[in-house]
């Protein structure tokens, strides 16, 4: 009941801040999907960190850790440190200025005067709408999850759940936890728009980064009788090597992992929020500590998911000893686990505020942007006379836009597709493999329509044929590689290094093979 | 982006950042930094700290805006 009351009142504080900013609502379109370019550095920095950091930050990396050792720090938490902060200067701060300057809100407008195509959102526009579809979908099932799990027991009364599961019993169900959910980030984007967005964006953030960094000393403190770092030297020393080396992970493939990363360059809901900053300047910090939190964030849980796999630990918590390795599902329970059995109801509220933050401040950003999206992109080019909404409604069609997606995405995750999860990685290299189009509209003058198109059709055909292939393969669809014959051995590579390699060839190919564009149009971005 | 000797130095920073992520060297080393943090962990933990690093001199020295853009005044 302790965990439930924690979280029901975390809930209630983020609902009060988003009605509370919308008495700073101007009733303008530019403020309600940009915060008219008011956002200053550090609400910058926690909405960009909130928004790329998923529930996989705490809950993933612990699991992740404790089922393959550290070498997931590696391979996707000190390669974004370096890759994202990358795209936010190379890209973010440039698609500010002309967002700036020529009044974007997203993406395909910047595209359709960069190329002069006004028919290119009708090939960006259902590619970017599905990837990030399933990246909610991702978001509302863990949200279900999450609550399921930490409201274990609580509601005997009213949830019987199902004997045979005994956490299900007295729990709230996941279609009820993904509802609130929904609901809660429903309320305080339709009121806040952006700018709610942005501010409880920013207290989600700090929540998941304070809570996170109590949670591992806590967890410490109970791990033994002696002080936090005798307990942390005692329990590291139990530690066997497949957890504290990367013995089994294929350097290829966490090479070829760095390029995933890349998909910030490409996120819709990134872009809308990068439009949001005061000036330029305003990036200076995200870049710069934007890794530092990372490291704030995946350090301690890493450490947590290998101490998971000691005798103390699973001593002290007789559950952690009853988990398998090999049984899908069962590493998203290590902490979870941990926190119940080493520092009770009130801290494993806090833990599951933390982890709902972190998922939220994805969702909120992703309903936003899919709402703009359908306002700017579809609507006004397309269904009005010419191409021109009012203040009002614009607001009144991005809300209107808000509610179907929220409504259209809760009604998919009831039919619980649980494949979303094993999709993640293949949205994350969809992204990454239009990575090539927006950096060269950017830093190359020489880019065409037929190249940029070109570009799109091939990423879109080389993720449809190696996702097929993934289908066809044996094994999960998050873990296929290609293959390359080097003499008598093989190398494995993850596919999205093929589908950035192929996207980028058509696009030069492409750019090289049709006539430049006027220096009218490309004047505008190259002067 | 204006490029200056300065500006070029941090970008190939940014390139040795992204060579010295593929550690081969403690790939399958075991031993525990304060015999707490396996050095794998450690090293990379340090890379986060010297992307940021990086980022700063990157702000700093090859910031792709001038001042006069980066505070917005051509729109």
């Amino acid at each position: 009941m302790t965990s439930a009351m924690v979280i029901a009142g975390y809930l209630g504080l983020l609902l009060t801040l988003g009605v509370t900013s919308n008495r700073l609502f101007s009733g303008s379109g530019k403020d309600f999907q940009l915060a008219t370019h008011s956002i200053g550095p550090f609400m910058l920095l926690m909405s960009l960190f909130g928004t790329t950091m998923t529930a996989f930050a705490l809950i993933g990396s612990t699991g992740e850790a404790w089922q393959n050792g550290i070498g997931v720090y590696g391979k996707m938490a000190s390669s974004s440190g370096i890759v994202h902060s990358l795209c936010f200067f190379l890209l973010g701060v440039k698609l500010w200025k002309f967002g700036h300057q020529y009044g974007y809100a997203t993406q395909i407008e910047f595209f359709r005067d960069r190329l002069d195509s006004p028919k290119i959102g009708l090939v960006l526009f259902p590619i970017l709408v599905s990837m990030v579809i399933v990246y909610l979908l991702a978001g509302i099932l863990g949200a279900g999850t999450v609550v399921n799990v930490f409201t274990s027991g609580a509601f005997p009364n009213i949830f019987t759940g199902d004997p045979a599961v005994p956490p299900s019993v007295g729990a709230i169900p996941n279609w009820l936890g993904s509802l609130i959910i929904c609901a809660v980030v429903l309320i305080y984007v339709f009121f806040g728009g952006m700018r709610g967005t942005a501010w409880a964006n920013t207290f989600q953030t700090l929540a998941f980064l304070i809570l996170g960094l109590i949670t591992f000393f806590v967890i410490a403190r109970s791990l033994g009788a002696g002080s936090v770092l005798e307990n942390m030297r005692e329990v590291s020393a139990q530690v066997q090597d497949r957890w504290t080396t990367r013995a089994g992970v294929s350097k290829s493939v966490f090479l070829t992992y760095m390029l995933i990363p890349l998909s910030v360059g490409m996120f819709p809901h990134i872009f809308q929020h990068w439009l949001t900053a005061k000036d330029a300047n305003t990036f200076k910090l995200s870049v710069i500590v934007h890794p530092i939190f990372i490291l704030l964030v995946w350090g301690p849980c890493i450490m947590l998911g290998i101490w998971a796999t000691t005798d103390t630990a699973q001593t002290l918590v007789p559950a952690l000893a009853r988990l398998n390795h090999n049984a899908p599902g069962d590493q998203n329970k290590v902490l979870p686990i941990l926190v119940k059995g080493l520092s009770g109801e009130l801290l494993g509220g806090f833990l599951a505020a933390g982890v709902l933050a972190a998922i939220m401040s994805s969702l909120d950003s992703q309903f936003l942007c899919v709402g703009t999206m359908f306002t700017n992109d579809i609507a006004k080019p397309y269904f009005t006379k010419d191409g021109k909404l009012t203040d009002q409604q614009t607001v009144f069609l991005t809300r209107t836009f808000i509610i179907l997606v929220v409504v259209v995405t809760y009604c998919l995750s009831l039919l619980d597709p649980k494949a979303v999860f094993g999709l993640g990685v293949w949205c994350f290299s969809g992204f990454s493999s239009l990575f090539p189009l927006i950096f060269a509209s950017l830093y190359w003058r020489r880019l065409t329509r037929l190249g940029a198109y070109a570009s799109i059709i091939a990423a879109g055909g080389a993720w449809c044929w190696y996702f097929w292939q993934a289908l066809q393969a044996d094994g999960p669809l998050s873990e296929y590689l290609i293959k390359i014959p080097m003499g008598t051995t093989e190398v494995e590579i993850m596919p999205v290094a093929a589908m950035i390699v192929v996207s980028t060839l058509a696009l030069v190919a492409g750019s090289l093979a049709s006539k430049p564009l006027p220096q009218q149009t490309v004047g505008k971005f190259f002067p | 982006m204006h490029r200056t000797p300065a500006s070029l130095g941090v970008w190939l920073i940014v390139m040795l950042l992204v060579i010295l992520h593929q550690d081969d060297w403690f790939w399958e080393n075991s031993t525990l930094v304060f015999g707490i943090v396996p050095i794998g962990l450690f090293y990379h933990a340090c890379l986060s700290l010297a992307a940021a690093f990086t980022w700063f001199l990157a702000t700093r020295y090859a910031w792709p805006l001038s001042e006069s853009e980066s505070r917005g005044d051509a729109a």
